[in-house]
């Protein structure tokens, strides 16, 4: 059976690792090179690589990354962060990414999403989306999490889906960052509508949180997190180790 | 040298660099002398089988392929390069491959139950036939281990080629062989350790 996977996410701003990394005994903690050989090293299914650099030449610089990165681990890697264009997927996969993340860029021109999907592959696609509750819907938001585009995001996610959209990364801002568990309603309302892999994310703060996600919503594929997994929280060969043996299918 | 052979389908970087990590040295190419002067064959491919059949075809690789197999050359196909070993595939149409191994490519949707989603995508586990050696493509990792698959289509009635299987609502084809020629439907330069040591086991033959 295909296992679920633990996804540490890396943020990556002009080269360099953001957002605060802290491990002990890991020199150079900025470096996207030496993380990904860490967590590949740890047993990370995949690796998730924002890049949330602004200018040009940082996205240049990210480019070079990505392509050490991929010479050196050999585990999925997805790309997201500044993916507006079919040009946009052609210059990453070139580096060596598996699949590239859309998120804004398919918000402003929805048509990325066929037109990708059309050359590369469903499964070369995914549509990560920010989802917030407004007025007892979940709705999408743009630009980070910091604007209502008025979406509802249950219907967004199935258009991208029926579109190309090969995997759904569903991050809630009402749980990410309070460490309180994953927004398991909110799962659920997706997995109900989708029949592609669905990559939980936001609110995971402890191994409890990994088995009840996978426990009770079974669709779900793949638990995502960064700071809890970044700052040592949760370290992944334990957390696969515990999930392995409370039944779930793992790769340990 | 390890020829990677390179008929305009799929991207070859990730290939490359897992051969580079275990210090075989490869290289990239579509030229038939370098084909011939190569000690081992990779034939890759990701895409629909019938675009990649005809490129092959196109280039006059599909006979230089089968006269090096032939010859005794260690030949390992990856992926949409494991199909294009077999004799045929429905992806699409009715397509010819190479008839190196007996098989057919054929929906996995025919073989899982519903419920099942379709890519077969991510990690599973290699199991290997009972009552057979381990191939020498394994000798190096364990049953049980997981590898990396993304497919919707697989290889059916490969008889005794078969070398592992991956359970998924059914025993798919994970791996063939036939003499001298290997292939595999999962992606050992994405499956981490694991699959450095298959393709290690390949440089070893």
């Amino acid at each position: 059976m295909i296992t679920k996977r633990i996804i540490p996410c890396l943020d990556v701003k002009d080269g360099r690792v953001v957002k605060g990394v802290n491990f002990l005994g890991l020199a150079d903690v900025s470096s996207p090179v030496k993380l990904a050989k860490f967590y590949s090293d740890c047993g990370a299914d995949e690796l998730v690589f924002y890049d949330i650099t602004a200018s040009a030449e940082g996205r240049a610089l990210f480019t070079d990354i990505l392509t050490e990165v991929a010479s050196t681990i050999f585990i999925p890697l997805t790309v997201g962060g500044g993916i507006n264009s079919v040009d946009d997927f052609d210059r990453v996969l070139k580096c060596g990414a598996d699949k590239v993340s859309v998120n804004s860029g398919a918000l402003r021109d929805p048509s990325l999403i066929p037109a990708a999907a059309k050359r590369y592959g469903d499964q070369c696609v995914v549509l990560s989306v920010d989802a917030k509750r407004v007025d007892g819907r979940f709705r999408v938001f743009a630009k980070g999490g910091r604007e209502d585009t008025g979406l509802d995001a249950i219907e967004w996610i199935k258009s991208g889906v029926a579109n190309g959209a090969g995997e759904i990364v569903l991050n809630s801002i009402d749980t990410d960052g309070v460490k309180n568990g994953f927004d398991l309603e909110m799962l659920q309302a997706v997995c109900d509508v989708v029949d592609v892999p669905v990559i939980a994310s936001g609110g995971a703060g402890c191994a409890e949180h990994f088995k009840t996600l996978f426990h009770t919503l079974p669709k779900v594929d793949a638990g995502l997190a960064a700071s809890i997994f970044h700052f040592g929280e949760v370290s992944i060969p334990d957390l696969k180790r515990e999930l392995a043996e409370d039944g779930i299918i793992m790769r340990v | 040298m390890i020829a990677i052979i390179d008929y305009g389908v799929g991207n070859l970087f990730s290939l490359k660099s897992s051969f580079a990590a275990i210090g075989a040295e490869t290289v990239v190419t579509g030229e038939a002398a370098v084909i011939r002067s190569a000690d081992k064959l990779i034939l890759p491919g990701v895409g629909a089988f019938g675009d990649a059949a005809a490129l092959l075809r196109r280039d006059g690789l599909d006979k230089l392929v089968c006269e090096e197999a032939a010859s005794g050359k260690p030949l390992l196909g990856i992926c949409l390069g494991m199909q294009l070993l077999f004799d045929d595939s429905l992806e699409y149409g009715r397509h010819e491959g190479l008839g190196l191994i007996p098989g057919s490519v054929r929906p996995i949707a025919e073989y899982i139950p519903e419920g099942y989603k379709i890519p077969h995508i991510g990690w599973n586990a290699l199991r290997f036939p009972a009552g057979k050696p381990v191939s020498p493509l394994f000798r190096h990792i364990r049953e049980g281990d997981c590898v990396y698959f993304v497919h919707s289509f697989c290889g059916a009635e490969c008889g005794e080629s078969v070398i592992a299987s991956a359970e998924y609502g059914a025993e798919l084809t994970a791996a063939v062989a036939r003499g001298n020629v290997y292939g595999v439907q999962f992606h050992p330069e994405k499956s981490g350790n694991v699959g450095l040591n298959i393709l290690r086991a390949f440089c070893e033959l």
